[in-house]
This record gives structure tokens, sequence and C-alpha cells, in this order.
């Protein structure tokens, strides 16, 4: 097969136009946040100096360690890191407890239903997603809906604090993310032989034995996808733990607002986003490669 | 059969957890109290209020504006990367645009909100340009992250392709830019308006990005209504939730009835 694209100038056009425009509005950006990592605040516009300077022909470079040094000392940071890695661990097995039962119910439903089915999963989705955060500090808050209901009922007599803890911030986060969960795994296991697992209980497994042998490994592909696209942007989050969390959901998304928005302090900003970026390359190079191998099966 | 009948009961479970929240933003909207929790009588008032803010009007149109500029953009970009993603023999080139294109899916907002800003503010020390963040660094900071989404989308339906009609007319001396535009667009077409509506769609729902790269006279409707929520409940944010709810619930399933009824066409003409 003859490759069609091989002219010179339209292919060379082709690949160059958004190849440009990523360098210069991804690439270059990243290379400039590391940069500014590495410099010093100052009162200035723009708030830091400069890492390069060339003067009586000499160029010198000055490369500051302090913000990195004081993310390792000041413990609001580290414990920022920690309470982001947890929380967003805890809300994606959350999200993977509702989800997996879910997406195996769609992909087992007669295929004339599947599609109005995820239609009814992403549909949220697409509403504003700040909206749906909202949405859940009139019904969590001190005099929202579920506080009134249980007070009428007589349940409880005073309030029960929902809104402003951590609590909020992962009905939050499990509510947002739950259709990015959904999907992958309906795709995993929409295409699973169903006659492995019938197979499974004519041998006489137990359902839950069939679950945890069968199933879930052959489902592991959506699993590892529908997880690493809830926890990657959880761990940056910054409107649920701004709007639904309290003081001690000090999470590293509003951490990171704060020192660039509050305290102007661009450089400490910088390398809280160089550190989070290292702690997530991990799971996010995991996506990469299954999102890769899926496109050269679909192939 | 046992675990089937579960995961039926999660599935409803899910659905009611995903759709109620919403439900009662809808119902209390038309509460007549400012006390946004305590039911106090049906009246539409703040809906009247919502239309006579001029802040929120302004945002709108400023949000409309950057969101239709941006999905127009993020599909040329990305159906181009989708291209070479797809038709282009394997080299370098190839792979690092295929990794930076679809990097933006999963990075956290806050990181490429930073970076670009960053940019932005190196670019106008460095050039003097632009000399003030607005709605032009907006529409660059959502294009690119839009032009992911649209890759992905685009490159899906590229791969199922039949790539002998584009090898067809070539043969028949159809020059690439004609045979693009005159067989692979108009069967493409579906993914390319999916994509711009995605994106549209990404574009007006982001507040992170957004208030990185704007500027003074660019306040998107999120950033006025995060401002707003960060008080507290407010019923007129009620009212215009229950806006956008209808309005995207309406958009989408237009889109889902003019794809099944395209399919179904398709599937007639197939069998005729």
């Amino acid at each position: 097969m003859i490759n069609p694209f091989k002219r010179l100038r339209g292919r060379h056009l082709t690949i160059g136009m958004p190849y440009l425009w990523l360098l210069m509005f991804f690439a270059l950006p990243f290379a400039i946040v590391l940069k500014l990592s590495f410099s010093t605040a100052a009162i200035a516009i723009p708030p830091y100096e400069a890492t390069f300077s060339y003067i009586d022909e000499s160029l010198s470079i000055f490369l500051n360690l302090g913000n990195y040094l004081l993310l390792l000392q000041d413990s609001m940071y580290y414990m920022a890191y920690l309470t982001s890695l947890k929380m967003a661990l805890i809300a994606t097995i959350g999200c993977l407890v509702l989800g997996f039962p879910m997406a195996y119910a769609i992909a087992r439903a007669p295929a004339r239903f599947q599609p109005v089915l995820l239609l009814l999963v992403m549909l949220p989705s697409w509403t504003s997603f700040l909206i749906r955060v909202y949405a859940w500090m009139g019904i969590l808050s001190n005099t929202g809906l579920i506080n009134n209901f249980l007070m009428w009922l007589g349940v409880i007599s005073e309030p029960i604090q929902m809104l402003n803890t951590n609590f909020a911030v992962y009905i939050g986060i499990v509510y947002a993310y739950l259709p990015f969960m959904i999907l992958p795994l309906y795709a995993t296991l929409v295409k699973m032989d169903m006659s492995l697992i019938e197979a499974a209980s004519d041998l006489g497994s137990s359902s839950f034995n069939t679950f945890w042998k069968i199933t879930l490994p052959l489902a592991m592909g959506g699993v590892v996808a529908g997880s690493m696209l809830v926890f990657i942007p959880a761990v940056g989050e910054f409107v649920i733990p701004e709007l639904l969390g309290g003081p001690d959901s000090l999470m590293i998304g509003k951490v990171l607002w704060q020192e660039f928005f509050n305290n102007r302090d661009w450089p400490v900003a910088s390398s809280l986003a160089i550190v989070m970026l290292a702690l997530l390359i991990v799971p996010i190079t995991l996506f990469h490669r299954y999102q890769s191998r899926n496109m050269e099966n679909d192939a | 059969m046992k675990k089937l009948s579960f995961s039926k009961v999660m599935l409803w479970f899910g659905l009611l957890f995903l759709y109620a929240p919403m439900f009662i933003l809808v119902i209390y909207s038309f509460n007549e109290s400012k006390l946004v929790t305590v039911w106090s009588g049906f009246s539409p008032k703040w809906y009247g209020e919502l239309f006579r803010d001029e802040q929120i009007l302004d945002a709108v149109w400023v949000s409309l504006r950057i969101a239709f500029y941006s999905a127009t953009m993020a599909v040329i970009i990305g159906t181009m990367a989708a291209f070479v993603m797809t038709r282009f023999r394997r080299s370098w080139a190839k792979l690092t645009l295929s990794n930076m294109i679809t990097a933006p899916l999963v990075m956290p907002e806050v990181i490429t909100g930073l970076s670009l800003l960053l940019l932005f503010v190196q670019m106008a020390d460095t050039f003097g340009w632009p000399a003030e963040r607005g709605m032009l660094t907006v529409w660059i900071a959502h294009s690119t992250f839009c032009a992911a989404y649209v890759a992905v989308v685009v490159s899906s339906r590229l791969r199922e392709l039949d790539q002998s009609i584009e090898e067809a007319a070539m043969d028949l001396g159809a020059t690439p830019l004609k045979t693009f535009f005159l067989i692979t667009v108009p069967m493409i077409a579906p993914a390319l308006i999916a994509g711009w509506l995605l994106s549209f769609s990404l574009s007006l729902d982001d507040l992170v990005i957004a208030s990185f790269a704007s500027g003074p006279g660019s306040t998107t409707l999120p950033m006025v209504v995060f401002s707003s929520v960060r008080l507290g409940v407010s019923p007129k944010i009620n009212a215009l939730a229950t806006i956008i709810i209808l309005a995207v619930s309406l958009v989408a399933f237009l889109s889902w009835y003019l794809t099944r009824r395209a399919e179904k066409k398709a599937k007639e003409a197939m069998g005729s």
C-alpha cells in the first residue's frame, strides 16, 4: 500500500502547524515553569528575579534552590501533598466501587438500551462542573436538605456538620468524576467473552469467586484507565476542596492557587507544580501506555 | 444471576446519585424565599433577577464568544494532529506530536493554567506581546486543551474509516488536499461536529485555566459564578444552573437523536 500523503509540502504543513502550536503553548510553558521554580520572588512586575543575566560580557545564571528546600522544610506543603494523594486515592476507590457494577450492568443490558444508559451516565458531565459541585453545597450544608430532613424526622436534634469537611470533598470528587470511571470500564467489559463466566459457573465456581478470578482480571485495563482518569485530576483538584472542603482539606491544587493568587509568590507556586508533576508522572505514564495499547488494538 | 441483579441495583442507585442533586437545584430555583434551603412557595422571580444582572449577562457573552472561537481553533489543530497520528508513517515528529497533543487530557488544570500564564507573562516581558491578558490569551489556552479532546475523538473515527476510498480518489488524480476536503471531511463530519461541541462545552465550563489566563475585561461566566458561590448558596445561581442544565440536556438529546437517525439511514442504505 502506498502512503497517499507523501507529497512534501502539504505533509509538512499538516504536521508543522499543530506541532508549532503545541511547542509554543504546551512544551515551552513547562520549560518556563521549570525555570521559574528556580528563581527568587521579588516585589516587581513580573514578581520574580531574572534567572539569566548578561552583564560585562559574562553570563550569569542564578539557580535558587530555596523554593524546593522550603517545600521540604515547611510541613504545610508536604502535608498538602500527602493529603491530596490520600484523598484522591480514597475518592478513586469510591468511584471504582460504585462505577464497576454500573459499568457491568450497562455492558450486560440489552444492546438497544446500552447507548441510552451511556448517555444518561455521560450527560451530567457535560453540564457545568462548577454547577455540579455547587449543587452539593445546598444539600450538605447545616441548613441543607439532608440536615433539614433528618431533623424533621427527629433522628437528630442538631445539624451534623457535613459541608466543609473531607467527607464533602469525597462526595464531590466521586460525583464529578464517576462518568470518567464508568466509560473505560464499560469499554473493556462490553468486549468481554461471557462464555468464560458461564464456563466458570458450570465448573462450580461461586459468583464471588468468578468475579475475583475471571471478571476483574479481564477488566484490569479498564480499571487502570478509569482509575487514572479519576486519580490524576483529583490530586490537583482546586474547585472541590475550595467549595466543599474545610480548613483541614488542604489539597495541593488549593495551596498552589493560594500561593499564586493570594501570596503572589510565583516561584514557590512553580516549584509546587513541578513537584506535583513529578509525583504524577508514574500514573500519567501508566495511563499513556494503556491508551497507546488500546489504539494499536483498535487499528 | 445474583451478581447481575446486584449490579442492576447499583446502576439505578448510581443514576439516582448522579441526577438527584440536579433535580434538587432545578426545584429550588423556583423557590420564593431568599433562604435557598427553606421552601416558601413557587415563584419564577429569580429568573427575572438573573436577566437583570448585567455582570452575569456580560460574562455569558464573553464566555460564548471565547467558546466559539476556541472550539473552532481546537477542531483545526486537533484534526490535523489526528490526521498525523493515523495517516503518517511512524517517525520521531509523529511520536512527540501525539504525546504532546494528548498530555493536556490528564494534566491537572492548575498546572496547565499556571504554565500558560507564565508563558504569557514571559512573552509580554520579552516581546511586549501580548500586552495585556484578555480574551485572546483565554482563547489560546482553551484552544490548546480542547484540541486534545478533538484529536482523540477524530483519530478514533479516522482509524475506523476505510482508507481505500481516499486511495481511489487519489488514484483517479485528486490532489491530497482535494481528497481531504471532498472525501475525508464528509466522512468524518459527525466526529468533527462532536469534537466541536465537546470543545465548546469544555471551554464554556472551564474555571481554573480561564482564571489564570484571563485579565481585566475578560471575566468568563464560571469566574462570576465561582466568586458568587464562594460566599454561599444563592437562588440566582440556582436559576442560572437550571438554564444551563436544560440547554445542555437539549443539545445532548438533539445530537444523540441526529446521530441515531443518521445511523439508521446508513443501515437502510446498506440494506437496499
